[in-house]
């Protein structure tokens, strides 16, 4: 353990060196920056921003980089706030809370909210990462195919509770997803399916983001377009000193959701394969799950915002470990960094903690020091942010169009995206319309590729016998809590229901 | 609004005065926007490594005027890669990183409509080799011998991991299989990243992964290598023999190559030829190819290399034959 803090505490000198606090917050700044940006993400970023980091020596240089992927975490929660369209896959649960608190004029209690919350996230995560990254790097390893598959059911779960009180419509919503999510090439075969004849832009399936613009940016615009029919609306919102101060004050009111969102989004982020998207969907699910009024998640609880947002950040940090010693990155992201270590001779794998100390606590020690940063500076953004609210619907609409039409060509840069994305908009529009939950759809096509392809990896494993998934302890524990979680809520609703029935009697 | 686009604007300048000053105009023709990087696998594998090095050492050396961003394209084993170069005919600003499923994944999956012949061939930057490794806890298996009584005592409970379907490690596999007269199960994985973590983690018994994938675990005591399937002792093994050394006639390696879409301009093609011609000869690539066991020697290029293609399709046509497709595809 003294080794352990010894390292740390020469990790954050290090950190602390002029030069890399420098490259810090230059990093964090360009992060928040690029993250906020739809679409854009921050894999653009990073790339084109490599060369800078060749002018400095290699521990300064992945601390950027680090620092603008930790920024860029923080960033994307902004525009899923002020704008509703997510800029970012990690940031989609942010928009299911942020968008509605900013429309009741309530932006900055949400940003506060989600900075907050991710300083909280990157904090506990970065403190488990000290002490648990050894034991959690060899707990990893025991996540076969089965156990993918079974946390990828307890995802599912957590979102059972998330339809409101459709459970047919929350199925019917979830299938769509699952349907969407298959189109492409078959992943262990390679024969493509639903490409609707030979429509090329299908073979690379369904790319999540422009489901999620379509939906939240799109559909959003042409409900608001329909609700306010023209009429110029202008939110109210103001900023001083007190009212931030007031809104630190909140924290307490899901100080519980956070930590628990944090906790959960490290250990998901530590997984190979899973990453910071599925982290904060399930703990935006289990949020709404525990929580004392689910009625009023997506309606704009602060609790909403939070809990993805600490969940993200805390997988952000947790991604690093597999990335460190398994030489896996769990995100496009990551893998970036990845690029920069091998050129800098650095290898991962399970001997880089012991052979090159200096660097990896260097880097955890960074990300320790690139929370304040990015908490400050989020923080002081905040006014400027909440600012664009307050223009007249008529420019921000047109204003948010294009963004949108820029998110959903930027990341694979056809039309078909583009075109995919209104598809996505209308329908999304027309779902919301007849009243059906459109988050389990967007679950169902990030984790849905996931899940199948560990399920089939593991039925391949097995020759076709399911019990490989309840005979194996971990995998057999997630999908005993996953049921649990299911009939949760199920529970729930069949004694509101009873208590209803009797009232209604009286 | 004006404000919030203010902090933005060093950057840009910055970007502005990078791009005006490295101008290394060797060729007339060069690229106007980020140029992709198409990678066949899954991150962490032997392919992906190679493409950020190869993308970071043309950042360092200030090598082209627009950055190179690898992305990658894990799907149906590079058939979404290769449909997507295919896609791009003609387009000056997309190279494909390859494997040998460059070669197989057309044959065995001829509704994708790729035809790999037409793609226009760049430069050879390696030849990578294949070893067969198994987790360092199984203390019965030192050598192959030994390797094949277990598998044939484990049958199809023997669980193979390897990228994809119908690509190398699955040939490979299916070339072990018919040798030696078992057959086992055969669990593709998007990169060998994955695979390698899969064996460390034992929920694979044995891979055929490239040196590059296994190094760190084998340095770590995690994995041992049996047998290598190269003609001769790559020098970072000088202890593993070959198959050929113990009367086993498996040959196998992989080129890792680029290559632009069908109908690159010529201008084009003759820039990358002479930017990963430079890579290729930087010391670190060099250094890249001695420590992580792959061959270096030979730069293959334009024409050269697509010869080579021909031959070497011409070749997997045959294994896939003598295997047969559903060996391979494991249907």
């Amino acid at each position: 353990m003294d080794t352990v803090l010894t390292l740390l505490g020469a990790g954050l000198l290090e950190a602390l060196q002029p030069l890399n606090l420098v490259m810090i917050i230059i990093g964090c700044t360009i992060g928040l920056l690029v993250g906020a940006m739809p679409g854009l993400g921050s894999v653009n970023g990073v790339a084109i921003l490599l060369p800078i980091t060749f002018l400095v020596p290699p521990t300064a240089a992945i601390i950027f980089l680090a620092a603008i992927y930790y920024g860029a975490m923080y960033g994307g929660a902004i525009s899923s706030i002020t704008l509703g369209i997510p800029g970012a896959s990690t940031a989609v649960a942010t928009v299911f809370d942020g968008r509605p608190l900013a429309q009741q004029g309530k932006a900055d209690k949400a940003l506060t909210a989600a900075a907050v919350a991710s300083f909280i996230g990157g904090t506990i995560s970065v403190v488990l990462f000290t002490l648990f990254a050894p034991p959690l790097a060899s707990f990893a390893l025991k996540f076969g195919p089965p156990e993918e598959f079974a946390l990828m059911l307890l995802a599912f779960a957590t979102f059972i509770g998330l339809g409101g009180d459709d459970i047919p419509k929350t199925i019917f919503s979830i299938l769509i997803g699952l349907v969407l999510a298959t189109i492409g090439l078959d992943i262990i075969s390679g024969k493509p399916r639903l490409i609707f004849g030979d429509i090329s832009g299908f073979m690379h399936g369904i790319n999540f983001l422009v489901l999620a613009i379509g939906i939240y940016g799109i559909g959003e615009m042409l409900w608001t377009l329909e609700t306010s029919q023209g009429k110029v609306t202008v939110h109210k919102v103001q900023m001083s000193m007190r009212s931030l101060v007031n809104n630190l004050k909140e924290v307490k009111g899901y100080i519980g959701t956070t930590t628990l969102g944090s906790v959960l989004g490290y250990f998901v982020g530590t997984l190979p394969a899973a990453g910071a998207t599925p982290a904060s969907l399930m703990s935006y699910g289990l949020a709404k799950t525990f929580s004392k009024n689910p009625e009023t998640f997506g309606k704009g609880n602060v609790a909403g915002v939070a809990a993805p947002e600490a969940a993200n950040n805390a997988a952000s940090t947790g991604s690093m470990l597999p990335m460190i010693t398994l030489g896996i990155p769990g995100s496009p992201t990551t893998a970036i960094l990845l690029g920069g270590m091998i050129i800098w001779g650095l290898r991962p794998g399970p001997l880089l903690f012991q052979e090159h100390p200096d660097f990896v606590w260097g880097l955890i020690g960074s990300l320790y020091i690139a929370n304040f940063v990015t908490l400050i500076i989020n923080l002081a953004f905040i006014p400027l942010f909440v600012k664009v609210l307050t223009m007249p619907f008529t420019i921000l609409a047109p204003i948010i169009y294009i963004l949108c039409l820029v998110g959903g060509y930027a990341p694979t840069q056809t039309m078909h995206d583009v075109w995919l994305m209104f598809l996505f908009g209308i329908v999304g529009y027309l779902l919301r319309k007849l009243n059906y939950p459109v988050a389990p759809a967007v679950l169902a096509i990030v984790l849905g590729p996931l899940a199948e392809r560990s399920l089939r990896q593991s039925l391949l494993a097995s020759h076709g016998d399911f019990t490989t998934f309840v005979t194996r302890p971990i995998s057999g524990t997630c999908i005993l809590i996953a049921v649990l979680l299911i009939a949760y809520p199920v529970y729930l609703k069949y004694k509101r229901r009873k208590k209803e029935a009797l009232t209604e009697s009286i | 609004m004006r404000k919030m686009f203010k902090p933005l604007l060093p950057v840009v300048v910055a970007a502005t005065t990078v791009v005006t000053f490295s101008a290394s105009a060797v060729a007339d023709w060069t690229p106007k926007k980020p140029v992709e990087m198409i990678i066949m696998a899954g991150t962490g594998g032997g392919a992906d490594q190679i493409a950020r090095l190869i993308q970071g050492l043309i950042e360092k050396k200030d090598l082209s005027p627009r950055p190179i961003i690898p992305i990658n394209k894990a799907g149906g084993s590079g058939a979404e890669a290769l449909r997507y170069i295919q896609d791009k005919a003609g387009d000056d600003h997309t190279v494909l990183v390859t494997l040998n499923s460059f070669y197989t994944t057309p044959v065995i999956q001829k509704e994708l409509g790729v035809d790999v012949s037409k793609f226009t061939p760049i430069g050879r930057m390696a030849i990578d080799n294949f070893l067969l490794w198994v987790h360092s806890d199984d203390a019965d298996i030192t050598d192959l011998d030994s390797y094949v009584a277990a598998v044939k005592a484990a049958g199809i409970d023997w669980k193979v991991g390897g990228t994809g379907s119908g690509q190398e490690d699955s040939i490979l596999t299916a070339m072990m299989e018919k040798e030696f007269g078992y057959e086992v199960t055969y669990i593709p994985f998007p990169g060998g990243g994955t695979v390698a973590k899969n064996l460390v983690g034992k929920h694979i018994n044995s891979t055929v992964n490239n040196p590059a994938e296994q190094n760190e675990f084998y340095r770590a005591g995690n994995t041992k290598p049996l047998v290598q399937f190269t003609a001769e002792r790559l020098p970072a093994y000088p202890d593993i023999p070959t198959a050929k050394e113990l009367g086993v006639d498996i040959e196998y390696y992989m080129q890792r190559s680029l290559n632009g879409p069908p109908g690159m301009s010529a201008e084009a093609q003759a820039f990358y030829i002479d930017l990963f011609k430079q890579v290729f000869d930087s010391e670190e690539w060099q250094q890249f190819c001695v420590d992580d066991g792959l061959d270096c020697g030979e730069w293959s290029a334009g024409d050269d290399l697509a010869a080579f293609h021909e031959v070497q399709l011409k070749r997997h046509v045959e294994l896939i034959e003598a295997v047969g497709a559903a060996a391979i595809t494991g249907e």
